[in-house]
């Protein structure tokens, strides 16, 4: 895509804009905590900071590394590479995932590519380019050191991936092709036709493998951790359960490692896999790790719309898409169900191109996102309607094979269109595809310093489930980047200043906080197993995601999010009295794995639901109601909101406690920014 | 464009509760079937129907539904993942029609026992790669990316059999219940590559004599593996395999 993203915000004037009505909208539902002043980044010039550190964070002699044992939860990006890296460098390292291998984690379905600041194109590209994209695309609300370094070690990436064996897209004299994504105009993106996530993850599947036949790693598949344990304040191993025998086991660590990837699914309906989940997270949450920017979520313009209420997962397709498509609905509500084809050009409204008429079907991901929903708010959706509603939009391709050909088309985006039909059964050469926005990653996660630990001593959190790197919005390609430069490049060198301290004190099996984690798991599965409701885990499930996407997903408003709170605490109340779980603990229970993940998106939900009251302005992904300018577009409150909310766990029932960390920018000028 | 009548079908379910105990088929009716859902969300339907009468939901592994994590996998009729040159999960009902009756088995291999009703375990798969599935290479001493071109065609061989999702269905398909489409992909993909050279011979040598030890059958070149694996995978990389392991043997290895 060449063409320059216009900026999807503007920024309130604090001078004359700032109103005095202003309340806060989340008044009550929180307590205000102390703010977090220190976030252990090094002060000196941004591009010597991750140097200083690495200097600075104490080495492990080798001969102690074996002695030093690490619990690693996730094999995506994130937590393969970190496993693979420090089993390298001679560590004990245990690795969790829930699927059957750790080549299954849902980092295998990213398409589009990754970033890298090669600068292969002589385009222009540089570290600092990389950084200052990143900031800017994620609205100002990311901290500045820890995305210069995640810049900076980008390339670092691209080496280790391809001395792996991975293969990556190539020009015809043998070297790496790139390309433009997500609207940059530097070509900077690396690629494996539509399956660049694929092939990552397999390089960093080998690379843990590897480590495995060394006797470095062992891997625990089919494990869910259900529960960190922390003694002396210090996180010192997880609660898992065997997925096949029901075994609850105590692994205990020197440090743990959280590479769970993200809650999408609190949506119900996402991008994500059946099987991701924050409970990993959000019962480190509980056990004190402060969880950061809960409602920062990206939303996709262009997925595969619902087809009814069976529906289990949506579709992503690629945005590049939009290059050559038009989007449209027809003008009256009474069109749309009638055959698209039938209807005539002076029927039809293409409302990108009507209302943007500058940047027209590529404007920026929230806007297309956003307007699709206002037309099918208007009753003016195509295709199936669920609960009354259809909820799609037409994606036509008839002018464009006018213009290329069908085999013009067919060389661009034959794969996609195929994935397509396949779905669909409705072929998008011949009938305009119909496509919806959904929910497809989230910028928030748990809380973590410059060296990636959270509020918990000895608890490290990477990749998608940390917080630290995307701001309000998260670039295209940037998080196969995020979770591969945590894995390989700065968790290593940040984990071994904490472990220079250790082997820490053993912990034996029968310390108290030990005994507490593995009864209150224990305990959660028998209420489970025990409650003989009426209702399904899945409707449970539903319910939850509808009442997100309906109020917490691409546009909030005070009064809505406030009706969320409602429901979703009457629903908490009904799920853990009346859900009906069948079988037993002791073998594969599909069911109960999904009642202990549904409790915690519930918990996660009102979390989200209260962030987003609190931030009443529009940013980055987001859009409150009550923050936009007269022409309705996006409303950023710099004087107010240029800060990370961490929320701390207050105990259930109570009201969360919000720690403000400020975001200063010294690298970079907080740009007034206008669209339009 | 997709037929809008719902559909009644008779399923035919392998049940087993668990590793050790026998199994056996049983007989399920489902009605109100739309040809738009997938073949899993058609069995997730009927999860919900037998938890409402108080039955165990049947057991069945999927994860990212897309046709990429390689997680699902299901005997449809007595063909891996069903009729259709695709994932189970990526089928759909409009494969189907009226009144059919479905036969619905975990894959069937040695190595790859039943764990319940049609979930298997393929940590075998896993065991093979430990063998030498992989470049070795120490995270940070990567030469810089450019230093070593890659023939484009080369590049694009190596991805097109990179693209194996590790499903299994291949076995499944196998009457020797044999891995040799799987391993040999691995050997294609890590062999086409310059990266790959220094293992090559100890990497095809090691991964075989694991796949012999998990109990995977000897290829007899059927053809069976490739026709049901829905990445496509050629049987010319058998042939590949076969090659490769006849030069490391040749070597001394
Ligand atoms: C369809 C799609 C396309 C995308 N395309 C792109 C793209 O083109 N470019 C880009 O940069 N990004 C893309 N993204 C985003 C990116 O893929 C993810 O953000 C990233 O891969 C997350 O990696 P991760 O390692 O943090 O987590 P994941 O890969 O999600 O891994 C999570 C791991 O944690 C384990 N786990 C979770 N909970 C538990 C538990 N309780 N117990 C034990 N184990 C647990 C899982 O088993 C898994 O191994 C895409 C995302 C999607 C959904
Ligand atoms: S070769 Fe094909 S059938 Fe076999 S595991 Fe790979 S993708 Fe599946
Ligand atoms: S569930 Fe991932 S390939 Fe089918």
């Amino acid at each position: 895509m060449n063409y320059e993203m216009p900026d999807t915000t503007t920024t309130a004037d604090p001078s004359q804009d700032t109103p005095a009505e202003m309340t806060d909208d989340a008044a009550g539902y929180y307590s205000p905590g102390e703010p977090i002043v220190d976030a252990k980044a090094p002060t000196g010039p941004i591009a010597d900071r991750w140097q200083d550190r690495k200097f600075e964070a104490r080495l492990v002699n080798p001969s102690n590394r074996r002695k030093l044992n690490i619990i690693i939860v996730g094999t995506g990006l994130a937590g393969a590479s970190a496993a693979a890296t420090l089993g390298e460098a001679g560590y004990n390292v245990k690795s969790f995932c829930y699927q059957d291998s750790p080549r299954r984690a849902h980092s295998i379905a990213a398409q589009g590519g990754i970033n890298a600041a090669k600068n292969y194109k002589e385009d222009g590209d540089s570290v600092h380019r990389l950084f200052y994209d990143t900031v800017k695309g994620g609205d100002y609300r990311s901290r500045e050191s820890n995305v210069y370094r995640l810049a900076e070690v980008s390339t670092n990436i691209i080496d280790q991936c391809v001395a792996q064996g991975v293969p990556f897209a190539r020009e015809y004299g043998g070297l790496l092709d790139n390309r433009s994504f997500g609207g940059v105009q530097v070509s900077r993106t690396f690629y494996a036709r539509g399956q660049t996530g694929q092939q990552l993850l397999i390089g960093a599947y080998q690379a843990l493998e590897r480590q495995v036949a060394a006797g470095t790693v062992e891997t625990f598949t089919r494990h869910e951790m259900l529960e960190l344990i922390v003694v002396d304040d210090k996180a010192r191993g997880i609660i898992a359960r065997d997925m096949v025998t029901g075994a609850i086991e105590t692994h205990l660590a020197d440090v743990v490692v959280l590479a769970s990837g993200g809650y999408g699914n609190v949506f119900y309906l996402s991008t994500n896999a059946m099987g991701c989940n924050v409970t990993a997270a959000w019962r480190a949450h509980r056990k004190g790790a402060y969880f950061a920017n809960p409602c920062y979520t990206q939303i996709h313009p262009t997925c595969i719309p619902v087809s009814g209420s069976h529906q289990s997962k949506l579709t992503l397709m690629s945005e590049s898409l939009r290059n050559d498509g038009r989007i449209w609905v027809p003008k009256n509500a009474a069109d749309c169900e009638k055959d698209p084809r039938d209807i005539p050009e002076e029927d039809r409204d293409y409302y990108l191109e009507r209302i943007y008429p500058s940047f027209g079907n590529l404007v920026p991901r929230d806007i297309a996102s956003r307007a699709a929903k206002y037309v099918c708010d208007e009753g003016r959706g195509v295709g199936p309607k669920v609960d009354g509603v259809a909820r799609g939009v037409y994606l036509d391709f008839a002018a464009a094979i006018e213009r290329l050909g069908k085999d013009g088309i067919e060389e661009k985006y034959d794969n996609l269109l195929d994935m397509y039909e396949r779905i669909t059964g409705e072929n998008p050469y011949e009938v305009p595809m119909r496509i919806y926005p959904a929910v497809h990653y989230v910028m928030g996660g748990v809380w973590v310093d410059y060296d990636l630990m959270s509020t918990i001593p000895g608890l490290f959190v990477t990749g998608e489930a940390n917080f630290s790197d995307h701001g309000a919005n998260r670039l295209g390609a940037s998080a196969l980047m995020q979770g591969l430069a945590d894995g390989y490049f700065v968790l290593p060198h940040t984990i071994r200043d904490y472990l220079a301290d250790g082997p820490f004190e053993k912990v034996d099996e029968s310390h108290p906080a030990v005994v507490e984690a593995r009864t209150s798991v224990e305990e959660r599965i028998n209420h489970f197993l025990n409650v003989n409701g009426t209702r399904s885990v899945d409707s449970y499930h539903r319910e939850l995601g509808n009442i997100m996407w309906e109020y917490c997903g691409m546009e909030r408003t005070e009064d809505g999010l406030k009706k969320a709170i409602d429901l979703i605490r009457t629903l908490k109340d009904d799920f853990w009295r009346n859900v009906k779980v069948l079988g037993t603990n002791e073998s594969l229970n599909q069911s109960l794995e999904k009642a202990g993940r549904v409790a915690d998106f519930i918990e996660l939900g009102e979390l989200m639901c209260i962030d987003a009251l609190n931030r009443r302005e529009s940013c980055g992904g987001h859009f409150r109601g009550e923050s936009q300018t007269e022409d309705g577009e996006a409303l950023r409150h710099d004087d107010l909101f240029a800060y990370v909310a961490a929320w701390e766990f207050a105990g259930d029932g109570e009201p969360p406690v919000l720690h403000k960390e400020e975001l200063t920018y010294t690298a970079i000028e907080m740009k007034q920014r206008s669209y339009k | 464009m997709s037929s809008n009548s719902n559909m009644s079908l008779t399923l035919k379910i392998w049940r087993q509760p668990d590793a050790v105990s026998a199994g056996a088929m049983h007989t399920y009716q489902v009605t109100d079937v739309s040809p738009d859902m997938s073949f899993l969300e058609m069995l997730d339907v009927l999860n919900e129907d037998l938890n409402a009468k108080g039955e165990d939901p049947i057991a069945f592994d999927s994860d990212c539904r897309e046709g990429i994590c390689g997680m699902c996998g299901l005997m449809i009729n007595g063909d891996a993942h069903g009729p259709e040159v695709t994932t189970t999960c990526q089928l759909h009902m409009r494969s189907f029609t009226d009144g059919e009756t479905i036969t619905i088995e975990p894959w069937r291999a040695t190595a790859f026992p039943v764990i319940k009703d049609l979930v298997v375990d393929r940590s075998s798969f896993d065991r093979i790669i430990q063998q030498g599935g992989y470049i070795s290479v120490n995270t940070g001493s990567a030469p810089e990316a450019h230093s070593v071109p890659v023939p484009r065609d080369d590049a694009m061989r190596a991805f097109s059999v990179a693209t194996c999702i590790g499903c299994g269905a291949c076995v499944a398909a196998c009457p020797n219940g044999s891995a040799s489409l799987f391993m040999g992909a691995k050997i294609t993909h890590l062999g086409e590559l310059p990266q790959g050279q220094p293992e090559r011979d100890s990497r095809v040598v090691n991964m075989v004599a694991q796949h012999d030890h998990e109990g995977f059958g000897g290829c007899t070149n059927i053809g069976e593996c490739t026709a049901a694996c829905p990445k496509e995978i050629p049987l010319d990389v058998i042939s590949q395999l076969n090659k490769d392991l006849r030069t490391a043997l040749k070597h001394g290895f």
